[in-house]
């Protein structure tokens, strides 16, 4: 579902736009509604037919904003009111879904024309995936080569889809469908989009592009919002070191080093200090070891280390 | 009705809009008191309201009710008020012919189909009828809650069918409003309640989920109350329409302010 020649934003208008498809991604946070309105009215002022196959919103709310001449391009094909037939008397399409995203294929036969689904999150969630991917392959006619289609025959397909409510695979499959893709997000009250292109034969490409949506639907781009809400960095803010005014003292001076470099470590068994701790010379206080035994003690005169080779 | 929420929601009963849908939605905390704010204030602003209630019993929300300023059973005597009580009736269904239907149809089945029934329940409780007698301000349904659809075996996308056909004649058609609460399980492995309280923010147009403090139990802040505004009915208005505030719950009254660094005295 990519708009493949028809440049969704950003629009640099070019002629004998093939067919394809696009599928634009949004959040709760950033909601895409208004930019498939924003697209459907770029379509419609182009002189093309829309046909919206709506199953979320009513007709009036998506019709909402949109003037006469829109309107008038404009075919809603109401899946909002009566989409499973619950209602009595029916208000259903006939079919049910899958048929009446079918019967789209028949209605587009003359002139250019614009699909727009609102939403392929619902049709996911009420038709097998697999069903729906092919669907949509032959809505956008992706069959048949760009040379064989008449100007008059060519489909743009956008789909507008709820990227939380879907697994890894359902979204993988679609967006391999997608000739281009447009995830919405944005920050500080800004919304933007990331544009990935898939054209035959080149490399994909992205895009990140900033854009706002006026009151009448028409797209506005802009340039990235500067990032105002950081702090500025602390470049006049003389350094403090920390060690000043300290209770305790980080630095030694040259004969404490010394004095800490030649001490030797109580573990740290050298063969001076072996010999000291075997015989102790004069002067060294010797302790002794008053030992009362009890009744029970049994007293092995014996050297128990006498074996040890010391 | 809280008198502060409706400073904070900038509405009053008799002010009230229409035709919209409103999330409720609870994470870490218990967001019941809003249910008890949104079934109070459209009963005092004479709308028409269809209370699918399966959580607690009638009584409990009548007591509450009361507190608030209402009083669910003169309500539901004098007609404004129709109420499903879920605990009572799910064990009704049990007892009762199989051919007649009944609203809570799906716990009869092996495998949970469709809510139409359901549905089938709160358009027969507020369709319009022209009768001579001065009509209510507007149809409202309300649901506590549906999590516990999802938990009686119910799947998310049959409960966002459920939800999309009241918007549909409610809302829509009868330019009346749905309320619902949804739980916010916070659990990353929980993806239909995921799914669920997701697809339902996308139909909402106000948003409010109230949440635990991400530091834990505090005796004077119960939890934070997000605020969000979506569907704008025109694209330019500021996307970040959403406030933030700290509330304690009283007996009667709910304390609302704004989030600060500060330490904390109410």
């Amino acid at each position: 579902r990519a708009v493949s020649g028809r440049s969704p934003p950003p629009p640099a208008p070019t002629q004998g736009s093939p067919c394809g498809s696009a599928s634009s991604k949004d959040s709760v946070e950033w909601e895409g509604r208004s930019l498939l309105k924003a697209l459907v009215k770029k379509s419609a002022l182009c002189g093309e037919q829309v046909h919206v196959l709506g199953c979320e919103v009513s007709e009036e709310e998506f019709r909402e904003g949109f003037d006469s001449s829109i309107n008038n391009r404009l075919v809603y094909h109401d899946l909002f009111r009566d989409p499973l037939s619950w209602s009595k008397p029916g208000k259903a399409l006939p079919g049910g879904p899958l048929e009446a995203l079918r019967a789209l294929d028949k209605r587009t036969g003359s002139g250019p024309a614009t699909i727009a689904l609102d939403s392929l999150s619902w049709l996911l969630h009420h038709l097998p995936c697999p069903i729906l991917c092919q669907t949509l392959h032959a809505l956008s006619r992706q069959d048949s080569c760009p040379g064989d289609t008449l100007p008059g025959e060519q489909v743009r397909v956008l789909g507008l889809l709820h990227e939380e409510l879907h697994g890894p695979g359902p979204l993988g499959a679609l967006s391999s469908l997608a000739q281009t893709e447009v995830t919405l997000s944005g920050t500080m009250g800004q919304a933007s989009a990331h544009i990935l292109y898939r054209r035959p034969r080149q490399r994909p490409t992205l895009q990140t592009q900033w854009f706002s949506i006026l009151p009448d639907f028409s797209l506005e781009l802009q340039v990235e919002p500067l990032l105002e809400s950081q702090p500025p960095s602390d470049l006049h803010t003389p350094s403090v070191d920390p060690t000043t005014h300290l209770t305790f003292n980080l630095h030694l001076s040259k004969k404490e080093r010394e004095a800490k470099d030649s001490l030797t470590l109580p573990f740290q068994f050298s063969s001076e200090k072996q010999q000291a701790l075997l015989r102790p010379g004069l002067g060294q206080a010797t302790s002794h070891i008053f030992y009362e035994p009890d009744a029970y003690d049994d007293l092995d005169q014996e050297d128990p280390d006498d074996d040890l080779d010391v | 009705m809280f008198p502060e929420l409706n400073n904070l929601l900038n509405t009053t009963p008799e002010g009230a809009e229409q035709g919209k849908l409103t999330l409720l939605c609870d994470a870490k905390t218990d967001g019941s008191f809003l249910v008890h704010h949104f079934l109070s204030f459209y009963l005092k602003a004479n709308c028409k309201v269809c209370f699918v209630a399966l959580v607690q019993s009638f009584s409990h929300y009548n007591m509450v009710g009361q507190k608030l300023g209402v009083s669910l059973t003169t309500a539901r005597e004098r007609g404004q008020l129709v109420v499903l009580e879920g605990l009572k009736s799910a064990v009704d269904i049990f007892f009762r012919p199989q051919e007649e239907p009944h609203p809570l149809q799906f716990l009869r089945e092996a495998n949970a189909g469709d809510l139409q029934p359901l549905y089938a329940f709160v358009r027969d409780a507020l369709e319009p009828v022209d009768c001579g007698e001065a009509a209510w301000r507007c149809p409202v349904l309300l649901v506590d809650d549906l999590s516990v659809l999802l938990s009686l075996g119910v799947g998310p996308v049959a409960v966002l069918d459920f939800v999309h056909y009241c918007r549909a004649t409610v809302c829509r058609e009868w330019k009346g409003n749905v309320v619902a609460l949804v739980h916010d399980s916070g659990d990353a492995e929980d993806e239909e309640s995921d799914v669920l309280l997701n697809g339902l923010s996308h139909q909402s147009h106000l948003i409010l989920r109230a949440e635990g403090l991400a530091t834990g139990f505090c005796k004077d802040v119960h939890g934070q109350l997000r605020i969000l505004w979506r569907r704008p009915l025109q694209p330019t208005t500021p996307r970040d329409r959403s406030l933030t505030y700290q509330y304690k719950i009283q007996d009667k009254s709910i304390f609302c302010c704004e989030p600060s660094s500060e330490p904390y005295s109410l």
